[in-house]
């Protein structure tokens, strides 16, 4: 099938519906259908003048004639996927390539605590028809409804009702293309009642030629009970671009932690995560690291829901830009009217450590129950001149001390991580970035 | 060691420092005392070399070199130190961490190599016998958290790691407890030596119960007034600083 646009005059948006009909036709699931017809109600690829990319302009990662036609899997051998550099030790693993799940490189979960299928063979599964593609913010965002129209394929994971699964599963993406490719990976995870388990995830290109841009949608259910804590490690990247939605619902009781971390090689990364917490006694922590360095446009959208009264949110995001980079923090609290007896929390802090960076920070706090506890704040700023001059006048160097201090206050956010091993690929690669920030 | 002549500095124009004349040489105790605003800690931050202080006439010499020309990083290197007024809090960095940073920077500059795991452990551990520093603050941030008396005390630990030829004390008395205080100046005494000499700026004589000094000197209005023995700083502590500020004025010609 030959899909890919030739013009690179000619805007993806514009060709995007013979795309569709030679991809899918007419037939098969209508669900498609009706996303893309809602994307383009929405405007098809958003300019800077929607509200939510007033400071990303995608529009160029568009134009260069993309592909949604996936090339032939390429056979990866183990030495590649550990090439990648992104293994984790004591995890189960679950490699993707382009959104399809590799069996073979693979090291399953037992199947007693855990169900795990590829996304296009998980339909007969009860929590598929319960759960997906029902998240509510689905219809609002773009790209989400892109995804809907175009997915291939994906993870569906359902961690059984009260397992506890003692190891992290690293879902482990791989991107491949010949020339330039659009690829719409789309999951659905369910922790079913009191379960607890870890999701790690990674992503790297393989064997790439051209640039991936990838466009993915996960949507997460915490029911009641239950414990997901949920790494997005974005640490390679290089040939990839990354337009991300992570939807959670939260059920009573439920805890859901969420760690991301963007240190990456990309030109484009931008996070869209929305919790709606469902029912009362949640419990949600957000923890949130980038760097942007280069021309990286890194961006990070987030949306936090309380709907029902006595659940707790806590956010904490710390970016350092360097360079030409521009950083974008959205981070919205809604409370809700029936929301009372909420606890609700959110930090931004921004370092900008080149007089060429930027960063543009926006907490939005909306409020409509009268019996909570919210607070949000954001700075922006330098290293602090006493503490430098502190660690000086004990005689460390101006670079080393600058350095200290920018990893200090990174490492304040990444000592959050439960998992040893994370916390260890995760600060070293921050350091990797840092100190070649700091020693220019 | 230490040699100051007719040192005048500012900050945003504003002239704080007048003319500073002062000699200190190794295995000397000098104190500086002075009423609020006289320039005392503006000395300390001009000789630790604290960027806002524009040095605007004068010179400093420290055991040969050019003080004033020197980084402040490189005057820690030759082995000035100054215990702050006000340590600064750092979050995120050990105060192990930063303490081995510090030590091997200091241990380059002079072309030692970096000091063994072994070797840095047993120091740490001998030093904070003598200097009696809660061994649990070393695992911590860096003052993070610290009480008062802890920062002053984490200050001093510092200082017997760094090993330094002069030591300025920057109000180390201030906001600490009597408790506190003796266990700082015990270490302070502990650490004096021929080879090594301190710079102790205080508003109140009480420190100088515990570390006794050679000379004490007045500061006011950015110059040293008066200079004697510790007998001075037992007048001061009787009669206050008011009788000097008149002496200093009928001294001064009329403009």
């Amino acid at each position: 099938m030959t899909t890919t646009t030739s013009n690179t005059n000619i805007s993806f948006a514009e060709t995007l519906p013979a795309l569709f009909t030679a991809q899918f036709g007419n037939s098969g699931w209508p669900g498609r259908k009706t996303a893309l017809e809602r994307f383009q109600a929405l405007g098809g690829i958003p300019t800077v003048k929607t509200e939510d990319w007033k400071y990303t302009n995608v529009v160029p990662f568009f134009k260069n004639g993309l592909s949604i036609a996936l090339p032939e899997t390429p056979a990866i051998t183990a030495q590649q996927l550990e090439a990648t550099g992104l293994l984790l030790p004591d995890t189960y693993r679950l490699v993707l390539v382009n959104g399809v799940l590799q069996s073979a490189l693979s090291i399953l979960p037992p199947a007693t605590q855990v169900t795990v299928a590829r996304l296009s063979e998980a339909a007969s599964q009860p929590a598929y028809a319960q759960y997906f593609n029902k998240s509510k913010k689905l219809e609002e965002h773009h790209f989400a409804q892109l995804n809907t129209a175009l997915f291939n394929d994906g993870l569906f994971i359902e961690v059984k009702a009260k397992a506890q699964v003692e190891q992290p599963i690293h879902i482990i993406h791989l991107y491949h293309n010949n020339g330039n490719l659009l690829v719409n990976p789309r999951h659905l995870w369910v922790a079913q009642e009191g379960s607890e388990a870890k999701l790690i995830e990674s992503a790297a290109a393989v064997g790439t030629t051209g640039t991936v841009l990838v466009n993915s949608v996960a949507e997460a259910v915490v029911t009641e009970r239950a414990q997901l804590s949920h790494y997005q490690l974005q640490t390679g990247g290089a040939g990839l671009r990354f337009i991300n939605q992570t939807l959670v619902e939260q059920m009573g009781k439920s805890l859901y932690n969420n760690y991301t971390f963007t240190l990456s090689e990309s030109d484009l990364v931008r996070n869209n995560l929305n919790i709606s917490l469902d029912a009362e006694r949640t419990e949600t922590h957000l923890y949130g690291f980038y760097i942007a360095a280069g021309s990286q446009l890194v961006d990070n959208h987030s949306s936090v829901d309380h709907r029902m009264p006595h659940c707790e949110s806590n956010e904490l995001y710390r970016g350092v830009m360097m360079d030409k980079a521009t950083g974008v923090f959205n981070g919205k609290i809604f409370v809700h009217e029936d929301a009372q007896k909420t606890n609700a929390f959110q930090q931004n802090n921004n370092l900008v450590i080149s007089p060429s960076a930027s960063i543009y920070t926006k907490p939005q706090l909306e409020i409509y129950a009268d019996d909570v506890k919210c607070s949000h704040g954001t700075t922006i700023g330098q290293v602090s001149e006493d503490a430098l001059f502190y660690l000086k006048a004990r005689g460390i160097g101006d670079a080393e001390a600058r350095n200290m201090l920018v990893k200090a206050f990174a490492f304040d956010v990444t000592a959050q991580v439960k998992i040893p091993a994370v916390r260890k690929q995760v600060e070293q690669i921050a350091s990797r970035y840092l100190s070649v920030a700091t020693n220019n | 060691m230490l040699n100051i002549k007719n040192l005048h500095a500012a900050v945003e124009g504003n002239a704080i420092l007048k003319g500073i004349n002062l000699n200190v040489k190794a295995g000397e105790v000098h104190a500086i005392m002075g009423p609020n605003g006289s320039g005392k800690s503006s000395l300390a931050s001009v000789l630790a070399g604290r960027e806002a202080y524009e040095v605007t006439e004068g010179s400093v010499d420290f055991d040969g070199k050019d003080l004033l020309d020197m980084s402040p990083e490189v005057r820690a290197r030759e082995g000035l130190f100054l215990a702050f007024q006000y340590p600064v809090e750092i979050p995120g960095v050990s105060n192990i961490n930063f303490l081995k940073t510090a030590v091997n920077e200091v241990r380059a500059y002079h072309g030692q190599p970096p000091m063994q795991a072994k070797a840095f452990l047993d120091m740490l551990k001998s030093k904070q016998k003598l200097m009696e520093f809660d061994a649990n603050l070393m695992n911590r941030s860096l003052n993070e958290g610290f009480s008062g008396g802890e920062k002053k005390r984490n200050d001093i630990f510092q200082m017997a790691m760094l090993e330094p030829k002069l030591a300025i004390m920057d109000e180390t008395d201030s906001g600490l407890d009597i408790d506190a205080l003796r266990i700082v100046s015990a270490g302070v005494n502990k650490l004096r030596g021929k080879d090594n000499a301190f710079i102790i700026i205080t508003h109140y004589q009480r420190l100088l119960e515990y570390i006794v000094p050679d000379f004490v000197h007045v500061l006011y209005n950015g110059r040293i007034v008066k200079s004697g023995t510790k007998e001075l700083a037992l007048e001061l502590e009787e009669k206050g600083y008011d009788w000097l500020k008149e002496d200093i004025r009928l001294e001064e010609p009329v403009q």
